[in-house]
């Protein structure tokens, strides 16, 4: 090292330049500039607060809230009822409808995507100019304005309250909403979802052990197929032993009698309002015009090689796509998949706007503005969003690793 | 190197100090900060005809607005020393609150919560309204108790959600409420059908019904279902500009009962009656007291004129919305209208 003959300098044995003290001390600051800047902003926040009268704390919670809220998933699971219901069972009547349409979402629209990216990239005249529209028309128009042509185009065009079209005798369809026989679970269901539960893992282990034996022997079993009947037989064996214990509820519309109350009778059966169907398709399919173009931007980064040489193979060209290509392309679709994921979510929040009750329309906006707690109230709505993101991200990250090339 | 780290160092401090310094400014002094900018910035609605709504050349216009304009006229004699932010029902309050803007003036109904638990207080009353409920006139009810089973389209964030809720509760009727961010989409909305039932204040009813494709075709119910006392909002903790906010309105209340309007305000100004000359600033020194000038309320009837005038220019019978005094004539004409007196 001191072959050059050089010695060391004098600076470098100056505290203030070696780097490790550097490097710590810059930190260090780094640190108490942090928490100096909270400090300031949390007092900033008191003395201002103060200033107008208020004060902080979560105790308005436990308050009843006195409005009521369009009947949607998230009022049926936590049975919301004027009067008796707390701000708390506002917040998660929020957080279940953000969730629902969400997870819905993130589904519809990963579907779709897929499909329409590949599309594409096909050498059907047809598929490839539907889905280029698709993409180009839905990835130009806002958001929003997707939000009020899909919700506006479907209340003008079902027919009116006291009418209905009905697509089979039990579910039926107007302005108000979808109407479909609600599942009302007897004693004994808990058996099937268990029976169920317990056939998913064997379907799970099966067709673990029939992929091994495969990989080991070369030899075939439909362990897919079997795993798929073990799914669906089991449970419905113990379903009947039960005896069905499973009722329906069905949605009652009458065409006469008083003129409000005539058309479907609310409270009775399942509804769908039109305003989570508008949501979701606005939030699906916008989302979905990016997901094709991922898609394809990851079909395409996999060499057209792979393609020549799976076909010199002998697999055909589903096989090809399904086993060369989307495995490789996989690799580069989902990290900015996460991405698309994460917008889905955030962007449920505009559903605010066609008043589908989701968390900032019920607690970030009524509830809100009758307690005023606007700093309490907006720290726990992001806290919620961070939530929802970090475990997208998180799942995300861990399918990511398992797709990630397995180097033998 | 080593000073441009130390010079980074008290940049920063000096940073979060004067961060730490600005937080409290909008707690007091309103007004000395008002002056300082050179006009005042006031909270409207996002359109509501007659209140405040952008005319077609971009100027906006309504009830609420004339009274930001005649506090700007108090502070600055110019009507256009006033910025108006539109907001929807949801951000009016956080706005105000925020500092963002210095009045709100956006045909908000004064509750006790509201007065107590916000932070804020209520200058005033310059609409005197209710609650009320519109259908279509094919549905064929006359009154309220009727409407059980009714889908209702409303705005979020409003008393309105609260008082129709423990409407149908009381009655013990069942309804579905569809509640939008913004009053577009609830006219939208219900002219779509959705609902059977809009409510909102009566005013709101008389002026978004003007939006309806068919605003002919659509009848309000009798019931008046709750109190609902409109006026100008400050922030709670400047004492001067609440007073301010408050008097510009009693003396347009006041300037009515004496008969001063904005055509007759130079003659008046020479009138003999002590009570005139006080309003009009030609006696005591009233305007000093506020922090603004002696003349604040001669320059207010002459460039906006008494609150009668500003109620027939923008709701009264003559304008779309047809609505009669009734509630907000002055209390010298069975109405609920008074100010105090200057003196």
């Amino acid at each position: 090292m001191y072959s050059s003959g050089v010695k060391k300098s004098d600076l470098s044995e100056s505290l203030l330049y070696n780097p490790k003290i550097r490097s710590i001390s810059f930190q260090l600051i780094a640190l108490v500039l942090v928490f100096s800047a909270l400090f300031i902003l949390r007092n900033n926040t008191l003395v201002n607060l103060d200033a107008q009268g208020k004060s902080l704390g979560f105790g308005f919670l436990k308050d009843t809230s006195g409005f009521s809220i369009l009947p949607t998933f998230g009022t049926w699971a936590m049975n919301y009822q004027v009067g008796v219901s707390t701000y708390l069972d506002v917040f998660f009547v929020g957080i279940l409808n953000t969730t629902v349409v969400a997870l819905m979402g993130i589904l519809a629209a990963t579907i779709v995507g897929f499909t329409i990216g590949i599309f594409r990239l096909s050498n059907n005249f047809i598929l490839k100019t539907f889905a280029s529209i698709f993409v180009e028309i839905f990835r130009n128009i806002p958001l929003l304005l997707w939000l009020f042509i899909f919700y506006f185009a479907v209340l003008r065009n079902l027919p009116a309250k006291r009418d209905a079209v009905f697509l089979s005798e039990t579910v039926g369809l107007n302005i108000t909403g979808l109407y479909a026989p609600a599942p009302l679970l007897q004693a004994g269901f808990l058996y099937v979802v268990l029976a169920l539960m317990v056939s998913l893992v064997a379907a799970v282990f099966i067709s673990n052990w029939a992929k091994k034996r495969f990989l080991a022997t070369g030899k075939k079993i439909p362990g897919g197929w079997i795993s798929l009947a073990i799914v669906f037989i089991l449970p419905i064996i113990v379903f009947y032993a039960l005896g069905k214990p499973l009722a329906w509820e069905y949605p009652i519309f009458k065409s006469d009698g008083p003129i409000l109350r005539r058309g479907f009778q609310s409270g009775v059966g399942m509804m769908i309002v039109p305003e989570m169907i508008a949501v979701w398709a606005a939030l699906s399919l916008y989302t979905a015009a990016y997901i094709a173009e991922i898609v394809r931007s990851g079909i395409l980064a996999v060499s057209y090689g792979q393609t020549e040489a799976s076909f010199a193979l002998g697999l055909r060209p589903s096989a090809t796509l399904r086993l060369v290509i989307i495995p490789q392309a996989m690799r580069v679709i989902v990290p900015p998949l996460t991405s698309q994921y994460l917008n889905l979510i955030k962007n449920s929040s505009l559903a605010v706007a066609i008043a589908y009750p989701e968390l900032v329309s019920t607690f970030g906006g009524t509830a809100l503005n009758q307690v005023g707690k606007e700093v309490e109230m907006i720290f726990m709505l992001m806290c919620v969003y961070l939530t929802f993101s970090i475990l997208t991200s998180m799942f995300m990250n861990w399918f990511n690793s398992r797709m990630k090339l397995e180097e033998r | 190197m080593k000073k441009s780290f130390i010079f980074g160092a008290v940049a920063a401090l000096g940073l979060i100090a004067s961060g730490a310094s600005f937080g409290g400014s909008h707690s007091g002094g309103t007004l000395e900060a008002v002056k300082s900018k050179g006009f005042i910035q006031c909270g409207v609605s996002q359109g509501l005809p007659g209140f405040s709504n952008q005319g077609d050349d971009g100027k906006w216009a309504g009830l609420d607005v004339e009274l930001c304009r005649a506090v700007a006229v108090a502070i600055f004699n110019d009507t256009n020393a006033v910025k108006f932010s539109p907001l929807s029902s949801k951000q009016r309050f956080t706005a105000l609150s925020s500092g963002e803007i210095d009045i709100l003036s956006r045909n908000t109904t004064w509750t006790m919560t509201r007065d107590t638990q916000l932070g804020l207080n209520f200058a005033g009353v310059n609409y005197y309204d209710g609650q009320g409920m519109m259908v279509p006139s094919s549905l064929n009810v006359s009154a309220a108790t009727e409407l059980d089973g009714a889908n209702i389209c409303t705005n979020t964030g409003t008393t309105t959600e609260l008082n129709i809720t423990d409407f149908f509760r009381m009655n013990n009727m069942k309804f579905n409420l569809v509640a939008f961010e913004k009053a577009d989409e609830v006219v939208a909305a219900y002219d779509a059908g959705r609902c059977d039932v809009y409510t909102t204040d009566r005013s709101g009813l008389a002026a978004q019904r003007l939006k309806l494709t068919n605003p002919n075709s659509h009848t309000v119910l009798p019931e008046i279902i709750s109190k609902e006392p409109l006026g100008p909002v400050v922030r709670q903790g400047d004492d001067q500009w609440f007073n301010i906010v408050r008097w510009v309105h009693n003396a347009m209340v006041n300037a009515e009962e004496m008969g001063i309007t904005s055509a007759n305000v130079d003659k008046m100004r020479d009138s003999k009656n002590p009570a005139m000359k006080r309003l009009l600033g030609t006696e005591g020194s009233f305007g000093e007291e506020l922090g603004i000038s002696n003349d604040w309320a001669y320059n207010i009837i002459k460039h906006i004129g008494n609150y009668g005038e500003s109620y027939e220019r923008n709701v009264g019978p003559n304008t779309p919305l047809k609505l009669a005094r009734g509630a907000n004539a002055l209390w010298t004409n069975g109405g609920l209208m008074y100010a105090a007196p200057v003196r």
